[in-house]
């Protein structure tokens, strides 16, 4: 799931400065993450009404990504969104871009930070999973992903910073390189680290830009 | 035989090679690091020059080995992953061959997130492992790691990497070493040795696999200048192991600096002892003008 964080509330008035503004969520990924649902989207309101900017309207896209139903769906609050001055997406960045394309004369706000493509250990608990590289690789890792969840990206891992089972950047990580050793050393196939494993092929990232 | 450097004869002769670690300033002025590469000239055989370590903005490793280099002194230059891509790395390791530079030590690289600009994107596009594997390959059969090939003058260049005795998981410490051999270390700076038990175990096994015939090894020395230091060491440098009994010494000692220097003393005294251990590596972080003394007292002056 794409994993979603609120902005700060005064950074987010600093950035709508003005009213009234048209408040859209999503349906997927920001409402599970208690960003851009509709309890987030009525909460918004209400706080903004508390500093005096108004709400014309609100929707919750269904969801904000698809370009098609957006459209569909937008069209129904034509004249609410024509009322607004500023337009305040609670959902990823691809939901934002994706509203941008519809909605055309008027400022569009993001209002969430988009952190990554991450795992929902519980209830608002989300851990980073992937970085959607074009290249998947983890067959070689035990089905772990030492891109997206080393903070050095290593393929050749651990480094010299791995202690108790906990990332040399912050005690509440997890080591990326410690799990894949416990996983091997369970099945007894450590000696599949010694293998040198080659560098990433980055454009695969970047060549698959579009898929028809 | 020819040799790469005046390090990889010494080594390869099987002297006792001493390496120093001089810090480039945070500015532009040479002065800085001329006069750390006075003091410390005479004192060992080939100098480090650090590479942004940890990950605090200096002047270059290429810049501060070419200045050493002028001097006469034969520059260890640093290279990490964590500021550059494959392309500026294969460049940068050109560029140093180019200008005389034949020792290289490549290394991952300290996060980021440690140094004084921690809003900065980190690059690991290679880890060093990986480094290692291309600039051998740059080196002895001319390629690029795309595989394309090198035109005009293969970098001929004396490979060197890090070793971590006392990281996690202490059971793949070996391997690890054993992975950057295959890459292609030609010689290997090891982490600041206090835990002497530790370490002669991982010496242990490194010999059990023959592994000290095929690459040369220096283990690090890093003097204790205050308790400040230790502390920071202790508790805050990821990968440094410093065991109680060595904290409580410096920590009840009448004069820190003393007992750190005498510390120091003992456990040059042990390596020198360890079979398959062929020098060490001193850093000695703001405190070079300890390194003459350390070096003399140690028996390993003059350096010839």
């Amino acid at each position: 799931m794409i994993i979603t964080k609120q902005k700060d509330f005064d950074n987010l008035l600093t950035s709508i400065t003005k009213g009234p503004v048209f408040i859209i969520g999503c349906s997927e990924c920001a409402t599970l993450c208690k960003t851009g649902g509709e309890d987030e989207i009525v909460k918004m309101k209400e706080d903004l009404r508390k500093n005096n900017i108004e709400t014309t309207g609100w929707v919750v896209l269904d969801p904000a990504c698809h370009l098609q139903n957006d459209k569909r769906l937008l069209k129904k609050h034509k004249n609410e969104i024509e009322k607004a001055k500023k337009i305040l997406v609670l959902a990823c960045g691809n939901g934002v871009q994706t509203v941008s394309e519809v909605i055309k004369n008027i400022d569009i706000i993001p209002g969430t930070d988009t952190l990554f493509l991450g795992e929902i250990k519980r209830l608002s608990d989300f851990e980073k999973r992937c970085i959607m590289c074009g290249d998947c690789i983890q067959d070689l890792f035990e089905g772990v992903c030492p891109i997206s969840r080393c903070p050095k990206s290593m393929l050749n891992g651990p480094c010299g910073g791995s202690i108790d089972g906990k990332c040399e950047i912050s005690n509440e990580l997890d080591c990326i390189w410690d799990i894949i050793y416990k996983r091997l050393k369970e099945k007894g196939q450590l000696k599949r680290l010694k293998e040198i494993k080659k560098p990433k092929d980055w454009s695969k990232s970047t060549e698959m830009r579009r898929i028809l | 035989m020819m040799y790469r450097s005046k390090l990889e004869r010494f080594l390869s002769e099987g002297k006792f090679a001493i390496t120093a670690e001089i810090g480039p300033p945070k500015g532009s002025d040479p002065n800085k690091i001329k006069d750390k590469a006075k003091t410390v000239k005479s004192y060992a055989d080939a100098f480090n020059i650090t590479d942004n370590q940890t990950a605090v903005v200096r002047l270059s490793s290429l810049g501060g080995s070419i200045i050493i280099l002028n001097m006469g002194l034969e520059p260890i230059m640093q290279i990490t992953c964590r500021d550059r891509n494959r392309i500026a790395l294969q460049s940068d390791v050109l560029g140093a061959s180019a200008n005389g530079i034949k020792n290289m030590l490549f290394l991952t690289g300290d996060h980021q997130l440690f140094g004084n600009h921690p809003n900065a994107k980190g690059v690991f596009d290679l880890d060093s492992i990986q480094l290692i594997q291309i600039v051998k390959n740059m080196r002895d059969n001319g390629i690029f790691q795309s595989g394309d090939k090198i035109l005009s003058g293969n970098p001929d260049v004396y490979i060197g990497a890090a070793a971590n005795p006392f990281a996690d998981p202490f059971e793949l410490r070996v391997d690890h070493l054993e992975k950057k051999i295959e890459a292609g270390a030609d010689f290997i700076q090891t982490q600041s040795i206090y835990n002497l038990d530790k370490f002669n175990t991982w010496m242990d096994e490194v010999r059990s696999r023959g592994l000290d015939k095929k690459v040369h090894i220096l283990a690090g020395i890093t003097p204790l200048k205050s308790l400040k230091m230790t502390e920071r060491m202790k508790f805050h440098v990821p990968g440094v192991d410093i065991p109680d009994n060595i904290y409580h010494r410096m920590k009840n000692a009448a004069d820190i600096k003393e007992e750190g220097y005498n510390l120091a003393l003992e456990l040059i005294d042990n390596i020198k002892k360890i079979k398959g251990v062929h020098g060490i590596h001193i850093t000695a972080l703001f405190w070079e003008d300890i390194i003459p003394y350390l070096v003399k007292e140690s028996g390993l002056y003059p350096r010839l």
